[in-house]
């Protein structure tokens, strides 16, 4: 019934034609030039060629040779600390480093089997953010704000501001 | 030229206080990282580098660099203590070294290494001054066909050097380049790839690139395999090694050194490679092969001095060509860019104590690698006992403000957890990821070299094989392919490689 015998070879066989096929359709419109003057079409089109034809020939083996299973996929390391880094992204202006940091590394954290938040993890947190705040924000001038935009209108003004 | 007089040079340069400071904090931060598991030298570097803008060229590039030759001391440690690879360099040493600390015998061991580290690290210091000049002299021949030529052939040796499957790596290859052309095209000005992105416009960053795919993705892969680490302590002491040792790590170690040196210059090359093959090397001439893999002192001599070598030699082609032939140095001619130094052959004219203060500071570097080293063995202990759990959401936070703070940019961030999501699929489909890297770096300035050798030979591509030295460049990547492909060796490089899986 399943006629891949070597899943990896037929994902990586994909991915080849995903890219490959992005890069033509995308740069169908560059211009290619001529080979005395290599327009910014003709470079990657020759790429694009050749990974479709990677492709091919990936997805091909993969019916002719058996190979590894591709494995569990470590669906929720990936959704907790991807997922951590893009709110660090979208939160670091609007709640600053601190908070910011905070939720970064508490939401990654998860991802282990051996999470717990105990005391060794909790003051290892305090430090990690206290030391990001002094060292890239205040030593070496990280242009982050520490309290963002969201929560400054919450504080009493700074004083010296 | 005078090795000598240059030499001096270079160690004025790598002596005044500042950068003998850098240095320390480097090799120090190096054997930290080495030392722990699932942190590499690629991760760090790239987490520094926005750090080293603020700092003089020679500073950064000398801190820089002895991360890089540290981290193969530090990897060594836990080899040899934990039955861990603290560094993936460091993989053979674990065979010999932790069944010697198994029989008592982890200070030797220890020693051993760091000697082997230490003599490596000196010649190939000595290596690099030798040979750096000539090439640069070289170098300074070369037209754009013969750059052009040039980096295929270290694209090549990178994908024949590499892990696994022939034909991924040269897809994986295939998509580093395309990856690489993501930007405004330098000469015709059209935005390319940019899929209406302002942030595209300069193209992908390198160091976002490389976080991505080597920190976070790697972080992901690394939580699915998490173990308990535990240390051997005991039996410390003893950290001379015997006369017997000495006469017996020789041979192993000179020949390692010159193993390394070698297969560190070659393009793909560097410290993991040199450590493989000096294993397999001292297996082979050894007159009691059957002790190797039961604690032969020869076995942990032998790859450590290579990668040692190794890491050291692999900036030759990336100081006298401005090109990188890994993935670390590649990060290297990032940093340099940062300083707004072009990497290529005038940097030894133009910038002399940089060239020279880096080759020098290399041998102070390992000489307080090897002082430190064994003092400090009891906080590497503690270190390699931290947890992963506890490391890894620090690594996360570090790489999320490192990325943004080179370009102050929030769409960084966001790039970078791509680039996670794909270095993790990657490795799930047993793709090894280092050539991408590289592929991704040459590959802007490979278009622009092609268009530019085509430009003067007014359209005409035999340029590149009538031109002697591209010929022999572009022959010399030909024969390496059909080399690779022709059965009988592809079958005996798949045995080589899986000895050391």
């Amino acid at each position: 019934m399943n006629a891949v015998r070597s899943p990896k070879d037929f994902w990586l066989g994909i991915l080849y034609l995903l890219f490959g096929s992005v890069a033509l359709w995308v740069g169908r419109n560059y211009s290619w030039g001529s080979p005395g003057r290599m327009g910014p079409g003709y470079f990657p089109a020759i790429v694009g060629l050749l990974l479709l034809g990677f492709g091919a020939v990936s997805i091909g083996r993969s019916f002719l040779v058996t190979g590894e299973p591709v494995g569990s996929i470590a669906v929720k390391a990936l959704v907790l600390i991807l997922g951590s880094i893009a709110a660090f992204g979208f939160l670091i202006d609007r709640l600053g480093l601190i908070v910011a940091a905070t939720i970064l590394a508490l939401g990654s954290a998860p991802a282990s089997r051996h999470f717990a938040l105990e005391r060794r993890a909790v003051i290892g947190l305090i430090a990690l953010v206290a030391f990001c705040a002094l060292v890239f924000v205040k030593g070496l001038n990280v242009p982050m704000p520490l309290i963002g935009s969201w929560l400054q209108s919450l504080m009493p003004p700074w004083p010296g501001q | 030229m005078d090795v000598f007089a240059n030499l001096l040079l270079g160690l004025q340069t790598a002596l005044a206080p500042l950068n003998l400071l850098y240095c320390f904090v480097g090799v120090l931060l190096g054997t930290a990282i080495g030392v722990l598991p699932g942190l590499g030298p690629l991760a760090t570097i790239a987490m520094l580098l926005p750090v080293t803008f603020g700092l003089p060229p020679e500073a950064a590039m000398i801190m820089l660099a002895g991360i890089y030759y540290g981290a193969q001391y530090g990897g060594s440690t836990t080899a040899i203590l934990v039955n861990l690879p603290g560094e993936s360099s460091s993989v053979v040493t674990v065979l010999d070294g932790h069944q010697m600390a198994r029989k008592g015998e982890a200070g030797r061991a220890l020693a051993v290494a760091a000697m082997a580290s230490f003599f490596a690290g000196t010649a190939a210091t000595l290596v690099i001054a030798l040979f750096a000049p000539p090439l640069t002299t070289l170098a300074l021949q070369f037209g754009p066909a013969e750059y052009f030529s040039l980096m295929v052939l270290g694209l090549i040796g990178s994908i024949v050097l590499s892990h696994g499957s022939l034909l991924h790596a040269l897809g994986i290859v295939l998509i580093g380049l395309l990856l690489g052309f993501v930007g405004i095209d330098v000469t015709s000005g059209t935005g390319r790839f940019t899929f209406g992105f302002l942030d595209l416009n300069d193209g992908i960053g390198f160091v976002t690139l490389a976080m991505g795919v080597f920190g976070i993705g790697e972080i992901i892969a690394n939580l699915e395999k998490e173990e308990s680490r535990k240390a051997i302590m005991k039996s410390l002491i003893g950290l001379m090694p015997t006369r017997e040792d000495v006469r017996r790590t020789v041979g192993p170690i000179l020949r390692g050194t010159a193993l390394g040196s070698i297969l560190g210059i070659l393009p793909g090359g560097g410290a993991m490679l040199a450590s493989f093959g000096a294993y397999a090397l001292e297996k082979k001439v050894s007159k009691h092969p059957h002790e190797f893999g039961h604690g032969a002192v020869e076995g942990v001599a032998a790859p450590e001095a290579a990668n040692n070598a190794g890491a050291q030699t692999s900036f030759i082609p990336m100081l006298t060509l401005g090109i990188p032939s890994n993935a670390v140095m590649a990060l290297m001619v990032g940093a340099m860019t940062i300083q707004g130094i072009q990497p290529g052959p005038a940097v030894m004219t133009e910038q002399p104590a940089l060239f020279w203060g880096l080759i020098a500071s290399m041998w102070v570097g390992n000489l307080m690698l090897l002082v430190l080293n064994l003092p400090l063995i009891g906080l590497w202990v503690r270190m390699i006992s931290i947890p992963y759990h506890l490391l890894f959401p620090i690594i996360v936070v570090f790489c999320a403000i490192g990325v943004f703070s080179l370009n102050n940019s929030t769409f960084d961030i966001f790039f970078m957890a791509i680039f996670g999501l794909f270095g993790y699929v990657l490795k799930k489909l047993g793709a090894e990821p280092t050539p991408m890297l590289l592929a991704f770096i040459l590959g802007p300035m490979m278009e622009e070299y092609l268009r530019r050798a085509l430009l003067l030979a007014k359209g005409d591509p035999s340029v590149l094989v009538t031109r002697p030295i591209s010929a022999l460049l572009l022959g010399l990547a030909a024969a390496l392919l059909v080399v690779v492909i022709l059965p009988a060796i592809s079958r005996t490089r798949r045995v080589a490689f899986q000895e050391d899986a």
